[in-house]
């Protein structure tokens, strides 16, 4: 009935193979949400923006980033591009279906966070002569970190988790590819899969720990 | 010279300016005095172009404030402006909130700034708090800062919008001691106030504003002591 021997000697002849995954993942993961702030920002501006040609594309944006799945997000940026002839590879796809993800679900705090500045913080910016960017890149953006930062880093370890729907489109090099691929060679699949599980953990756990640390470098008020 | 002629200016479907005319000359010191909602805030922030006018204008030293070819970042070097609310930025120590605008606007040097941060710190008398973030400053701190960060840009005109309300009573003193001081400077103000004993002892005219009309003018004595106009009578034996 259950003739399924471990067999985890074997198996950690592997783990050097899936800590090179397991830099990959942790690559996109970062990458992505790099790019996620970045577009998420200007997301956030253009969602509250007066003019309807910024609001709609924006909104459109991170109503599909937020209500549809991630792997359906993942697939459009490798063969739904690929339909119209636009060919990303599995790792820019991948990085790109995540930072799609990300912008969509980090516009949405950063907008929360906006909320909570008061508008006098702005008013007193302009009044010292600061310009309309200057005051948003100088006063309110640094407040909007601070106050979404618990969020984001809750992002960046979702980000990290779908990673993993990588090897839907082919990824083969992150942590979850690599795993993938030695089990099919080696039909290992409690063990490796579960040594990849525990390496995904310690990942996450190791970013919510470097981001404590920046947050305590950073916001010292 | 900060000249205000048949300033009208409307919320919507509000009228809160009806036909302001003031002229506060090189030096002057003016209250505004006057029930709240009747419009002295917005006069203040129509002044520096935070919120535009229906009709009238605003010149300052005979630049059109809400004239399309007025560059208002920097009309505004010249005109600072401190709140109710302190408006301290909390992401910044005390020290780089004075420089920031120095730095980002007037393009000075790190040092440069400090040293003209320094000074307007000492002068407002927190010197001492130079790395502590605006949440460890008291209210009458925190304000004296925001009045020393306006201080920082040398503007020649001051707005001053109940810079006290906000305080609790035993602070009020130690901001009103720098408005009286900026005043002795030389400095022209225009301060909104609720401090009667201030706007008497510092202010070289009193201005009453009922329901966005300057209803009264005058020198303190009249106006504390001889007001004309019923509201003005009014409005100050409410405040006794
Ligand atoms: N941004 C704004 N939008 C709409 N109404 C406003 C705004 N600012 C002020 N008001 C209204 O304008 C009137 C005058 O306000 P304000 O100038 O703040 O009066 P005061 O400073 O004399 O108390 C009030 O009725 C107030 O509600
Ligand atoms: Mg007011």
């Amino acid at each position: 009935m259950f003739d399924y021997t471990f067999q985890w000697r074997q198996a950690y002849r592997h783990l050097p193979r899936m800590l090179e995954g397991a830099l990959v993942t942790l690559e996109i993961a970062v990458l992505s949400l790099i790019i996620g702030i970045v577009i998420a920002v200007l997301l956030a501006v253009a969602r509250d923006s007066k003019s309807i040609w910024l609001r709609a594309p924006a909104t459109a944006w991170v109503e599909v980033a937020r209500n549809t799945p991630a792997l359906f997000q993942i697939y459009m940026a490798h063969f739904g591009l690929g339909s119209f002839g636009i060919y990303l590879s599995p790792y820019v796809a991948l990085l790109a279906g995540i930072a799609f993800n990300n912008a969509g679900y980090l516009c949405e705090t950063f907008r929360g966070a906006l909320r909570a500045i008061p508008e006098t913080q702005t008013r007193a910016g302009r009044s010292l002569g600061m310009g309309q960017a200057q005051t948003f890149r100088l006063i309110v953006m640094p407040q909007m970190f601070r106050i979404s930062f618990l969020p984001t880093t809750n992002q960046m370890v979702w980000a990290i988790l779908m990673t993993s729907l990588g090897v839907t489109v082919g990824m083969a090099t992150d942590l979850t590819g690599i795993t993938q691929n030695l089990n099919a060679r080696t039909f290992r699949t409690f063990e490796l899969f579960a040594m990849a599980a525990v390496l995904y953990y310690l990942i996450a756990k190791a970013v919510m720990l470097a981001a404590r640390l920046i947050a305590w470098r950073l916001f010292r008020y | 010279m900060i000249e205000i002629e048949k300033v009208y200016k409307s919320f919507g479907k509000l009228d809160v300016l009806k036909g302001v005319d003031l002229t506060v000359a090189r030096g002057e010191v003016v209250s505004i005095i006057g029930g709240s909602g009747s419009g002295k805030s917005t006069l203040l922030t129509c002044i520096n172009g935070l919120e535009p006018i229906q009709s009238g204008r605003i010149l300052i030293d005979g630049t059109d404030v809400h004239a399309r070819s007025t560059d208002l970042n920097k009309l505004r070097r010249k005109v600072g402006i401190v709140f109710q609310q302190f408006n301290a930025f909390p992401h910044l120590t005390v020290l780089d909130n004075v420089t920031l605008a120095p730095r980002k606007v007037l393009g000075m040097s790190r040092a440069e700034a400090e040293e003209i941060a320094v000074k307007q710190l000492r002068h407002v008398g927190l010197a001492d708090k130079l790395k502590v973030y605006p949440s460890r400053l008291s209210g009458g701190q925190q304000q004296r800062m925001a009045i020393a960060r306006a201080l920082a840009m040398s503007p020649q005109y001051m707005l001053f919008d109940e810079v006290t309300s906000a305080l609790d009573p035993l602070l009020v003193g130690e901001v009103l001691d720098t408005l009286k001081m900026l005043a002795e400077e030389g400095m022209t103000m225009i301060c909104v106030t609720h401090e009667m004993t201030f706007a008497r002892d510092v202010s070289q005219r009193v201005a009453f504003f009922h329901q966005g009309i300057l209803a009264e003018i005058g020198p303190p004595d009249q106006i504390f002591g001889a007001p004309q106009h019923p509201e003005t009578q009014k409005f100050l034996s409410n405040v006794r």
